[in-house]
């Protein structure tokens, strides 16, 4: 069967991408400067971002990956609610300045910026809703799924049918693509969930991060924008706690779940206050067996899940987004099939090494993390500090690496496609 | 001239693109292998990996040339392009995607064939002929863009197949020719090393004594009107696993010519 056998598509684009959170839709921002139309699916409700609550949730951005939403437009809208991370303060356990690290030791970009959840999906809607090029369908889901010769023809639950070159799942940990595709998971679950919350406090925090390395695991304090005094009194909290613990400490009521949190969080902020929510994560390890397939690439989670350890998540999704916006972009320029094995097998490569290096880099910190001895709990520190706090190093051993597999993204150079 | 061919696959198609320029016993090595020409990892692996590189050469003078923004949508719309030596399509396909009308013409009917229902199944309308240059300037045709690309190594007589090509060519019009230069080099790399240890080629692909120096193409084609204006290698770079363009002309080269008159 070819696709001119099937029926005619309601909706003929280049690319459909399966999936509008986070990394789908900044995909399709990515591409919205090239010739490449894209047509997005999502199964959640469009809903208005803009009067949703406070929710709380916030991302570490890494610096390429500030370069990134440069690049394409969106950091004009989200300077403003993006706050500097200018020092990482680590520490084991309760003593507080181990290891500290400062933005001036390793030039004069910030180590990387916070921006919540809400700023970064709010900017997104805006500028999907008036794209001439991407188009957005929501709520909407795959029925079925046709792979013939020349791409790829999808119909969807409400009866559309969308014709696309290339298809991406960027649908979350559990991609529904990537099963359906037949690529296979492996996973290493870890007995521990991520709470995350936002708290006010008495002091300024100055701009500074601090990652701790509690027994039960991770905890860290982000810094977030300030409130609408413009005082700097607002941070992030993901705090890594046993499963089993946890879903006790989220039960909590508001008092005790503050004294809770003092207690890992400490004084040196002054006093402080929970605003907004509380949520509860379960945290996993994953990785697709392979990225690519038939006329189907694989980014952010669908591929691969981190442990927020060293919070590199969504910075992982942002940087396949750059590698595949450029591999795409050039190939459809040349004429070339963007759905073609070529294309799909530049992008795996190119991406290879850094998935391969994250997946050790995180595997190792969890061995280190998940153990009592002195010597390791000193080298803690260390690891953290290679993977968290010195993009420099990583880059440098990335870039030595990527001499092989090809130059670094251009979006992550800040540079147009 | 005989109008019998020497695809040992093909039915007997109308007409035969027979001639001086094609070399018989090239056809038929290529018969053997046409089905292979969309297998990216099969035979014609090497090519498919050099294909981006060719292209973005081809689409960047075109462009220039023709005044155009080469990262536009459809940047040759509109021009009439002609592929000599098309086989499958790997070529003509971009071509037709960035725009261009494309002729595509192969003297191997089994290509032809493979190159038409390839082009069907990615909806793409390109006018492919089992036919020959001569036949194409006997009927008077004419294209903005003239393609030869890696075929002067296979055809019997050069001299004629430049003349005949060049013809075709609309004045100001753009030729871009790739081949294997005639170097120690290219005998070490593009033929024993390519064909006989890397076998990214079948053995026998090639036969050293018809690569061209870039010179003797130059010399070749100046009576006919026809300037070169730009000469690149394509380099395979081994650590990296990629080709890119370069100044070492000693192995696989690419040129751009105009066509003045
Ligand atoms: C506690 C915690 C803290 C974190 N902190 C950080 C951090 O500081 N920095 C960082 O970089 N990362 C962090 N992360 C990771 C980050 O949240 C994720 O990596 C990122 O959000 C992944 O985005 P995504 O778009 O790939 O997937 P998702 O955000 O999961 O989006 C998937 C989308 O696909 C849609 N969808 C799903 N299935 C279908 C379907 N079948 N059909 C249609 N649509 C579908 C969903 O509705 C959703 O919109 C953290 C994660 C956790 C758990």
């Amino acid at each position: 069967m070819t696709l001119s056998d099937l029926n005619t598509p309601d909706i003929d684009v280049d690319l459909l991408i399966i999936g509008g959170g986070l990394v789908g839709s900044v995909l399709a921002v990515a591409l919205e400067n090239t010739p490449i139309k894209t047509c997005i699916i999502d199964k959640g409700e469009d809903i208005d971002l803009s009067d949703a609550d406070f929710d709380g949730r916030a991302f570490a951005i890494s610096a390429s990956n500030k370069n990134l939403l440069a690049a394409i437009g969106l950091w004009p809208v989200l300077e403003k609610d993006a706050s500097p991370i200018l020092e990482i303060r680590v520490s084991d356990g309760p003593s507080l300045l181990a290891l500290h690290f400062d933005h001036k030791d390793v030039g004069d970009q910030p180590m990387g910026i916070m921006l919540e959840n809400r700023h970064l999906r709010c900017a997104l809607r805006d500028r999907l809703s008036s794209s001439q090029r991407a188009r957005v369908l929501a709520p909407a889901s795959v029925e079925a799924l046709v792979n013939a010769p020349g791409g790829v023809q999808i119909s969807l639950v409400d009866g559309r049918v969308v014709r696309a070159q290339l298809v991406v799942g960027a649908d979350g940990r559990g991609s529904q693509t990537r099963a359906q595709a037949g690529i296979k998971l492996t996973r290493w679950p870890y007995p521990q969930t991520g709470i995350v919350c936002t708290v006010r406090h008495q002091r300024m925090h100055m701009n500074i991060a601090h990652e701790r390395f509690l027994p039960s695991g991770p905890f860290a304090i982000l810094p977030l924008t300030g409130d609408a005094l413009g005082v700097q009194n607002r941070s992030s909290i993901v705090w890594t706690e046993r499963a089993d613990l946890a879903h006790v400490i989220l039960d909590l009521d508001e008092d005790a779940f503050r004294s809770e949190l003092m207690r890992r969080f400490g004084d040196f902020l002054g006093n402080i206050e929970i605003i907004g929510s509380r949520y509860a994560y379960p945290l996993s390890l994953q990785f697709a067996e392979r990225f690519v397939d038939n006329r189907l690439a694989l980014v952010g989670d669908a591929a691969h899940g981190m442990h927020p350890i060293a919070g590199q998540g969504l910075n992982m999704g942002l940087k396949d987004v750059a590698t595949l916006a450029q591999v795409l972009a050039e190939t459809y320029r040349l004429g070339l099939d963007i759905g073609g094995s070529q294309a799909l097998s530049q992008y795996a490569k190119w991406r290879r090494f850094d998935h391969a290096a994250m997946l050790l880099a995180t595997d190792m910190l969890n061995r280190l993390f998940s153990n009592d001895i002195a010597p390791v709990r000193i080298a803690r520190d260390v690891g953290l500090a290679a993977v968290n706090a010195f993009p420099p190093i990583k880059n440098l051993f990335m870039r030595h690496a990527m001499g092989v597999s090809g130059d670094v993204p251009k979006l992550l150079r800040g540079q147009p496609l | 001239m005989t109008q019998q061919s020497c695809d040992p696959t093909e039915q007997n198609t109308s007409p035969q693109p027979t001639s001086g320029t094609v070399a018989k016993d090239e056809i038929a090595r290529f018969a053997k292998i046409s089905d292979q020409w969309w297998n990216t990892e099969g035979k014609f692996r090497a090519l498919h990996e050099l294909n981006p590189l060719r292209t973005k050469f081809i689409r960047d003078h075109i462009a220039r040339h023709f005044k155009r923004d080469p990262l536009e949508e459809r940047p040759l719309r509109g021009l009439r392009v002609l592929d000599i030596g098309c086989g499958g399509g790997l070529l003509a396909e971009p071509m037709s995607r960035l725009g261009a009308h494309v002729t595509g013409i192969d003297a191997g009917a089994t290509s032809i064939s493979i190159a038409r229902s390839h082009a069907t199944l990615m909806g793409l309308q390109i006018d492919y002929r089992h036919y020959s240059p001569e036949l194409l300037a006997n009927d008077g045709e004419i294209f903005d863009v003239v393609l030869a690309m890696e075929v002067v190594e296979h055809v019997a007589d050069l001299s004629e197949f430049l003349s005949i090509s060049s013809a075709l060519i609309q004045p100001k019009g753009a030729f871009f020719l790739s081949t294997l230069n005639r170097t120690l080099k290219s005998l070490a790399l593009a033929k024993l090393a390519a064909e006989y240890i890397l076998r990214w080629v079948p053995a026998g692909t090639h036969d050293w004594r018809k690569f061209q120096k870039p010179s003797e193409l130059a010399a070749y084609l100046r009576p006919l009107d026809v300037h070169v204006q730009d000469l690149k290698g394509m380099t395979y770079s081994p650590m990296a696993d990629t080709w890119c363009l370069s100044d070492d002309l000693g192995v696989n080269y690419i040129m751009y010519a105009n066509r003045s008159l």
